[in-house]
């Protein structure tokens, strides 16, 4: 499982490094999977059930991470979807989606 | 909130009114009438005081600032601050007075000046009053910054703004270097004022932050006072105005580094490292400022250094005087105690006689339209009055009778004779030379100001005509200079009448511990018989006209000394060489491109995360933790890496959106197995979306190029990436096998008796951490509204949107 984090992050990274902005937020998704499925693992694996009471289980796995999670994933969502159109965007208006080529201007 | 506040305070709030003021008056009347009558207020109440302090007493105003922290207005009235603030107030009368007719009311920005005027003067006397040495140091800091603001008051001039740079590199240089020390003394002493920490006496001067403390708080007090090396920026600080040259940069700010000298004497006095230091930086000081004066031809130039050379003078009196505090009991302490006198002494002269100078000065530049001696002289026929001050002041300063110069320029004479007898801090040997550099600083100060008064007043006139004829100054000019010339004689007749009143209680507070045993007695006479300090006055003055009347066949020397080694240039070339170092550094790092930036900072991930994680021991790998593995979730895991993969290398864009489709819909799976259905549905969800989104946009965006980058931009990329997903994988192994902490959760499971969920994800999201879930929703508002503003900026955009 760590193992597939560190694959994910590695994969990510090398994705957001590149310059093409679709690769970019290619990574970023990717690096979110990552995070996701982090955090998921601190709060412990597979033990016990889900945390929903009533059911017949005793234990269950701690709802914490889990209510984290559900707020990373829909702000992930959120700004995945504002970089694609941003990139579509300055795609349309500047004619490239190269980084080196999107830097315009030496000093700001 | 005591009277003497309100009355202390009174710079500041007339501050804040003189610009309105300005604006309603201009041109009608000059606003220095207005301002006028701040410093006479402050003055005739600091003249109330005399009889109080005269009989020994000291006063203290206590206003709580920001007690937590021991900072508090604590303003004390003692001899010293009193001589200090009359100074300051009398002065300051005087230099507004002047300056009322210095400064034209309809060219200048006049408000600007006396905002910055009285912005001083309010910080000046907090430095003198203050017993709090934090509260101090912002009143200090203040003079610094309106110092900074005067300077450049002309500020359209090129070297107005080089002067004003250099000051304030300087002198908050020191200052901060004498917050430091102030801090290290209140950690000492731990009491942040300064008349407790005298009275701790020398119980204080074994710790070993002591010396730190002591070099630090010199370091303030040199800057500001101009000692050598950093005397560099007085010079240059003539570009102000000349009132203000005479009111800050001879009379009193200058002199605020010999105050805290004075006044820290009898914490630091008595050891030897503050003897060396502040006499042979002083020494060194008067010897290095009256020998440059010399050669200089402007006028205001030679004032600068001949007050560098007097300010030096002042240091190394109080630098001897600190001798005293060595002895226990006997004449020898007397006697030395004697120097500090004479420190208070002369720079209350010389306040009086350079003030008187500077504003003469100020009346030639006004008038002729030059400070160049070179192209001034014959002045005096047209200029009288100017004249004779021009002369009772130089005289004094080089030590002539019958003004008040003589009789302090005698009792520095006289404690360099005595130091030279000394025999503890090494002086056996070097004992002489105090005398000998003394007599030879004064030498060159009685040249050059022969050079000043005769090369500008005497011999033909060489100046350039202007096109208005030369007169005297008009008389409301010449009020100021007048008075304190008309001082410089009076106190040489009548000295001992300011010695009871002033100048014998200021001797008292800087040596309180003398006072109260009773033996700080003195009675100023000009004549003593035939002592050495007379025959080194005679002697001074048959060498001094002897160099006067060949300056011409010896100025050459000046030559000698190599250009590129001046302080000036040492100053100049560090500050371009600091400039152009930094700007390189910088421009090195900051490329713009954000690829290093990232690369930064995933380098930086790596260095802290891993660097900690190394040489800390929190990694644990424990693997009992651990849930039983599958086959099922073995091959999920091998599937997640292939679809990652397949996103990385894929070639085409449809592609590798699919792959990370895949690769959501897996990490569902995943969810699943973990026991969390909320999480797997709402990855679900989003996921579609997220897919259907890549796949609307994909259209309109490029093909993915082939990366053609060089291998070393792709090797980069590599490393980085494999080091962050080695580093990641290790934190998630060491998240799993350590358990620092019970999980807080437990709180949760009443979720159903607290908010009659039973599903306490559900629960938690929207009831206990329901602000967490609206801010949520928050950041979905303004994503929704930023992609819908972009899409519908592409509607109504105009004509850079075509081909869409």
């Amino acid at each position: 499982m760590s193992i597939v984090v560190g694959i994910l992050f590695a994969i990510g990274t090398y994705l957001i490094l590149s310059k093409t902005l679709l690769r970019i937020i290619l990574g970023v998704s990717i690096f979110g999977h990552g995070v996701n499925l982090l955090l998921l693992s601190m709060g412990g694996l597979k033990k016990g059930g889900p945390p929903l009471l009533g059911l017949k289980e005793s234990s269950f796995t701690d709802p914490l991470p889990q209510a984290l999670l559900l707020t990373a994933i829909v702000i992930n969502f959120a700004t995945t979807a504002l970089f694609l159109v941003l990139s579509y965007r300055a795609y349309k208006v500047l004619g490239t989606d190269d980084l080196e080529e999107l830097r315009s201007y030496e000093d700001e | 909130m005591s009277w003497f506040f309100l009355i202390l305070m009174l710079p500041f709030f007339f501050a804040l009114l003189v610009p309105p003021l300005h604006k309603i008056i201009t041109p009608k009347v000059h606003t220095g009438w207005f301002v006028l009558w701040v410093p006479l207020i402050i003055f005739i109440e600091l003249l109330l005081n005399i009889p109080t302090i005269s009989a020994g007493k000291r006063i203290l105003h206590h206003l709580p600032w920001i007690p937590t922290y021991d900072i508090n207005l604590t303003m004390s009235i003692d001899g010293l601050s009193l001589v200090f603030g009359l100074l300051i107030s009398g002065i300051g009368f005087l230099v507004v007075l002047y300056s009322i007719y210095y400064l034209s009311k309809h060219k200048e920005a006049l408000h600007n000046f006396y905002v910055y005027l009285l912005l001083f003067m309010g910080a000046m006397l907090g430095v003198v009053f203050s017993d709090n040495i934090f509260s101090l140091y912002v009143f200090w800091e203040v003079t610094s910054i309106s110092s900074f603001l005067l300077i450049a008051y002309w500020f359209q001039r090129d070297r107005s703004r080089y002067g004003a740079l250099k000051s304030l590199l300087i002198t908050v240089f020191g200052g901060l270097a004498m917050l430091a020390g102030f801090i290290l003394l209140s950690i000492i002493t731990n009491t942040h004022s300064i008349s407790s920490m005298i009275s701790q006496g020398g119980a204080i001067s074994s710790h070993s932050l002591f010396m730190p403390a002591m070099v630090l708080i010199l370091l303030g007090a040199f800057t500001k006072s101009a000692q050598f090396p950093f005397s560099i920026w007085l010079p240059d600080a003539m570009e102000a105005p000349t009132p203000v040259s005479a009111y800050l940069h001879s009379a009193t700010m200058v002199k605020a580094g010999i105050y805290l000298v004075a006044r820290l004497t009898p914490i630091f006095g008595g050891t030897s490292l503050w003897f060396w230091l502040v006499t042979g930086i002083g020494l060194i000081t008067l010897l290095y400022g009256s020998f440059n004066a010399v050669r200089q031809t402007d006028l205001k130039a030679l004032l600068a250094y001949s007050t560098i050379s007097q300010l030096g003078l002042i240091m190394s009196l109080l630098g001897l005087g600190s001798a005293a505090l060595y002895y226990d009991a006997g004449a020898e302490k007397t006697l030395y105690a004697l120097a500090i006198f004479a420190a208070i002494f002369h720079l209350f002269n010389h306040s009086t006689f350079k003030g008187c100078l500077f504003m003469v000065v100020g009346i030639i530049d006004h008038e002729t339209g030059t400070r160049d001696i070179r192209r001034l002289g014959g002045l005096m026929h047209v200029m009288p009055i100017s004249f004779t001050l021009a002369l009772i002041g130089s005289l004094s300063m080089a030590g002539l009778p019958p003004f008040n110069g003589f009789l302090s320029k005698e009792l520095f004479f006289a404690a360099t004779v005595n130091a030279s007898g000394m025999n503890f801090f090494n002086m056996e040997n070097l004992g002489i030379l105090i005398p000998l550099v003394a007599w030879i600083a004064s030498v060159f100060t009685f040249v050059y100001c022969l050079i000043m008064v005769f090369k500008t007043f005497t011999g033909s006139p060489k100046y350039v005509k202007s096109s208005r004829e030369i007169r005297e100054a008009p008389i409301g000019m010449l009020i100021s200079p007048i008075v304190l010339g008309a001082l410089v004689v009076i106190i040489f007749f009548i000295p001992n009448t300011f010695v009871h009143y002033l100048l014998g209680p200021a001797w008292a507070a800087v040596l309180p511990s003398f006072a109260q045993e009773g033996i700080l007695n003195v009675h100023v006479s000009p004549w003593h018989g035939f002592t050495p300090e007379l025959l080194m006055t005679i002697g001074v003055v048959l060498v001094g006209l002897l160099l006067y009347k060949t300056f011409k066949k010896w100025r050459g020397i000046y030559r000698l000394y190599p250009q590129f080694l001046t302080l000036n240039n040492l100053y100049d070339r560090s500050l371009d060489g600091m400039e152009s170092i930094s700007s390189s550094i910088t421009k090195k790092y900051m490329t713009g491109s954000l690829r290093h930036y990232l690369i930064y900072i995933f380098g930086f991930i790596l260095l802290l995360l891993g660097g900690t994680m190394t040489l800390g021991k929190g990694v644990v790998f424990d693997s009992s933790l651990d849930g039983p593995t599958n086959i099922y979730e073995i091959a999920l895991l091998f599937a997640m890496i292939i679809s990652a993969l397949a996103v990385l290398f894929s070639r085409s864009r449809l592609a590798s959106i699919i792959a990370l489709g895949t690769l959501g819909y897996l990490v569902v799976f995943f969810f699943v197995l973990f026991r969390a259905p909320d999480l797997a549905l709402t990855q679900l969800v989003v996921e579609t979306i997220t897919t259907v989104l890549f796949l609307l946009c994909f259209y309109h965006l490029p093909k993915l190029k082939k990366e053609d980058q060089p291998i070393s931009f792709k090797l980069t990329n590599g490393v980085i990436s494999l080091g962050v997903g080695v580093v990641m994988t290790i934190v998630a192994l060491a998240a799993n096998g350590s358990k620092f902490f019970d999980s807080i959760s437990y709180f949760y499971e009443d979720a159903y008796e607290l908010a009659g969920a039973k599903n306490i994800v559900n629960a938690i999201l929207v009831d206990f951490r329901g602000f967490d879930t609206m801010l949520e929703i928050l950041v979905l508002t303004m994503a929704g509204l930023g992609v819908f503003t972009l899409i519908k900026l592409r509607m109504t955009g105009g004509k850079e949107d075509e081909g869409v």
